[in-house]
């Protein structure tokens, strides 16, 4: 293998001093000339980049006798590149680089806030402490959930966690949950379930109740405008909205929690408003991505009312009202008298605590499904959880009814009944062939220490477990139900008619050549006839005036 | 390969053609045994005819579906970082050992990413961009042209130190790739259904 050749990989290898030819060369003074000659060559500078084979070699050779690595000869190539990208470096400038800020560093400081103790608080915050926290655990319920497989990385648990705990230091709760995340395009949707101390809860603004009584208000002119018609004026519109169905009281029924959501930990949380019936009616019908920002509209049909900020609510009802369940026994109803028969049947919507629950084995919960209970109320298609008649009228509108029987039994609305609470999971019906939950021990491997977990079918992201006298109810995904055929947005509905068609306005057919002929005939026929019934009658009447005298 | 409980794998069978054509018209989810047969009740009468000529079966064992799920599910939303792979002048492809990363900024970019399958829009791009491309890393079809525009979500996590993709198409896919690191891949969780009403839902 001769000298090599400057293209070959071998090139750098060439040390002087230790050549193999080096018998060849036996002069001392063309060993220097060689020797010189090979420096010389080393020294010539690249034409791209303008260092040399020599400089370069050095730079390296030091940076590693003083790095000392381990297995050099491995990472030779790195070091090499390293020493390269090194040169684009500028040493001591008078002009000092701006500090370039990380994104991680910004992410950092927003997340700094949440683990500052809060000031000013102190002692005061010790003493709280001691007594019940409204703070859910959350570190231990995602410990139970990470058994099932399911839940966020302990580091956004911890981060939820602390922002939880800032939630509660600012709002006066009573009970506080993570109920879970829900994915959005942009960004994401963090949402905590709370509930209000009593009487603490802001008032609602009169807005909502104003457009009620507008909307009823309208109603009545428009009847009196048909009555006074006359023939000249264009028709008025005989459209009668549909009556509005109000929403629930806070505190009650869907709107028993109040949710707050933020986007990542650390950021504030927003306050979701409550949710009324033709929200959550109309988000069964569409089916829709959130985007991650709170006031994005809704474009979809049947037309939304609402941004997405009342979209992400009514769905979180839903999804509250179908999954939520618990071991059967922890939730009993309270011992109240009278309650059986509320408004039309609604049945009972409080429950409490059970102080003598007795949780049965994990292997029962996994085997029947009727260990499992919802909680949750469920919504009527109505949109509400008790029943609301909208044509029940106050006592001065009943009197201007003609008959008062009519008030309660509307023609068209029959009074609906759902499931009532505390129902066990084994009555939930399936989609098709599925159930609508799975579940699931976490392991089959050591059963003392397993965790029942149920997955549900019909709003998939929807689990709970259930753990001894412990359990939670969590939702992660993207917020929408299951279903096996496709999505078909409503059709627009049929073009009203104008105007009622009846005989009046209708155009009659001209009439052909051999009816009006035929017409005419008649016509001729009866005034002939007509002519001899007079001289009949004028010969009556001479007969009669004859017979007179 | 496959497993139920993540203890006993076993080999599946490559997927054929006429496999994912038929597992396309299922519908519903996986009973989560494998050897459930489904009733093909959605084929006309003329594929019915065609397929009793052939002597096949109008059954398809669930199987066959999973393994028609994941061809279908790696062929349409498989993706990779540019420059993850490159192209030699003899047209194979291998993993690009000097891969170090995309940087923040092109992390967040849908461009950045490509379908790890045969390109079926490449031939398509005009001149000029096909002037500004890179033959050895950009020769997969990008994300950016996918239909309907607006089926994949990219977030960064943790800080900006992660950057997730998730399909809308097939939902459950989920890609990660750590900037400035050779770190990347993606896994499915879930159902195994085509997510067919993604256009009303955007």
């Amino acid at each position: 293998h001769g000298p090599y050749q400057p293209h070959e990989p071998g090139y750098g290898l060439y040390q002087p001093g230790y050549s193999p030819y080096d018998d060849q060369i036996l002069d001392p003074k063309s060993r220097t000339l060689a020797i010189q000659n090979a420096k010389a060559f080393l020294l010539k500078s690249s034409t791209a980049s303008g260092m040399n084979l020599y400089d370069h070699l050095a730079n390296m050779l030091t940076k590693i006798l003083d790095e000392q690595p381990t297995n050099a000869v491995d990472i030779i190539e790195n070091i090499s590149k390293d020493v390269k990208w090194a040169q684009f470096q500028k040493k001591m400038d008078t002009l000092r680089d701006e500090h370039e800020i990380l994104p991680t560093f910004e992410a950092a400081e927003k997340r700094k806030a949440l683990f500052l103790k809060a000031n000013g608080e102190g002692d005061e915050e010790l003493e709280e402490e001691v007594g019940e926290t409204p703070l859910p655990n959350v570190m231990e319920t995602a410990f139970y959930f990470e058994q099932a497989g399911i839940g966020l990385s302990k580091d956004e648990s911890y981060h939820i966690f602390l922002a939880l705990k800032k939630l509660i230091s600012v709002q006066p709760v009573r009970t506080c949950r993570f109920w879970g995340k829900i994915l959005g395009l942009e960004m994401n949707y963090i949402i905590a379930e709370v509930q209000y101390h009593e009487g603490e809860e802001e008032e609602e603004t009169e807005d909502e109740e104003g457009i009620e009584e507008g909307g009823k208000g309208m109603g009545e002119v428009e009847d009196e405008y048909e009555k006074n018609e006359k023939e000249d004026e264009p028709p008025k519109s005989t459209y009668k909205p549909p009556p509005v169905i109000p929403k629930e009281e806070n505190g009650t029924g869907a709107n028993k929690y109040v949710y707050f959501v933020c986007n990542e930990p650390g950021k504030p949380w927003v306050k979701l408003p409550p949710v009324t019936p033709a929200q959550i009616v109309c988000a069964r019908k569409i089916k829709k991505f959130f985007t991650g920002r709170l006031d994005a509209p809704v474009v979809s049909f049947p037309p939304f009312p609402g941004n997405e900020a009342n979209y992400l609510r009514a769905q979180i009802a839903r999804i509250s009202a179908g999954t939520h369940i618990s071991p059967i026994g922890f939730y009993q109803f309270a011992e109240e008298e009278g309650d059986e028969e509320e408004e039309g049947g609604g049945g009972r919507d409080t429950y409490e605590e059970n102080p003598d629950f007795q949780p049965p084995s994990v292997a029962e919960m996994v085997d029947s499904l009727s260990t499992w209970v919802h909680h949750g109320q469920s919504i009527l298609k109505q949109g509400r959880c008790v029943w609301f008649n909208p044509f029940q009228k106050s006592e001065e509108e009943e009197e201007e009814e003609e008959e008062e029987e009519k008030a309660e039994e509307p023609d068209e609305l029959q009074q609906e009944i759902g499931p009532p609470l505390l129902t066990p999971l084994s009555e939930d019906e399936g989609i098709q062939n599925i159930p609508a939950w799975t579940a699931q021990s976490s392991t089959n491997l050591i059963p003392q220490y397993a965790v029942a977990v149920l997955q549900s079918n019909r709003w998939p992201g929807a689990y709970a477990f259930a753990a001894g006298k412990k359990f939670d109810n969590i939702y992660i995904g993207w917020g929408h139900k299951y279903s096996p055929e496709n999505h078909a947005p409503a059709l627009p509905p049929p073009v009203q008619a104008e105007y009622p068609s009846g005989p009046e306005i209708t155009e009659t057919r001209d009439p052909t050549l051999e009816e009006e002929l035929a017409f005419r005939a008649a016509k001729e026929e009866a005034l002939a006839a007509a002519e001899e019934e007079e001289d009949e009658e004028d010969d009556v009447e001479d007969d009669e005036e004859e017979e007179d005298d | 390969l496959g497993s139920l409980n993540c203890v006993e794998w076993s080999l599946l069978p490559p997927a054929t053609e006429e496999m994912v054509a038929r597992a396309e018209q299922l519908k519903g989810r996986f009973h989560g045994d494998p050897s459930f047969e489904y009733e093909c009740t959605e084929i006309n009468a003329e594929d019915a005819e065609r397929l009793f000529e052939g002597g096949k079966e109008l059954m398809i064992k669930e199987e066959s579906r999973l393994v028609a799920t994941i061809e279908q599910i790696d062929r349409a939303v498989g993706i990779i970082p540019r420059g993850a792979f490159v192209k030699t002048p003899l047209g194979s492809v291998h993993e690009n050992r000097n891969f170090e990363g995309l940087s923040l900024t092109e992390a967040k970019k849908l461009s950045s990413y490509f379908h790890f399958t045969e390109p079926v829009n490449l031939k398509d791009k005009t001149l000029l961009e096909k002037a500004d491309l890179d033959p050895s890393t950009d020769f997969l079809d990008s994300l950016e042209h996918d239909i309907p525009p607006g089926s994949w979500t990219v977030q960064l996590e943790k800080g900006d130190t992660v950057v997730v993709l998730r399909s809308l198409l097939w939902l459950g896919l989920t890609f990660y790739h750590v900037p400035m690191t050779k770190q990347y891949g993606y896994v499915y969780f879930g159902t195994g259904e085509k997510n067919l009403d993604l256009p009303f839902m955007l």
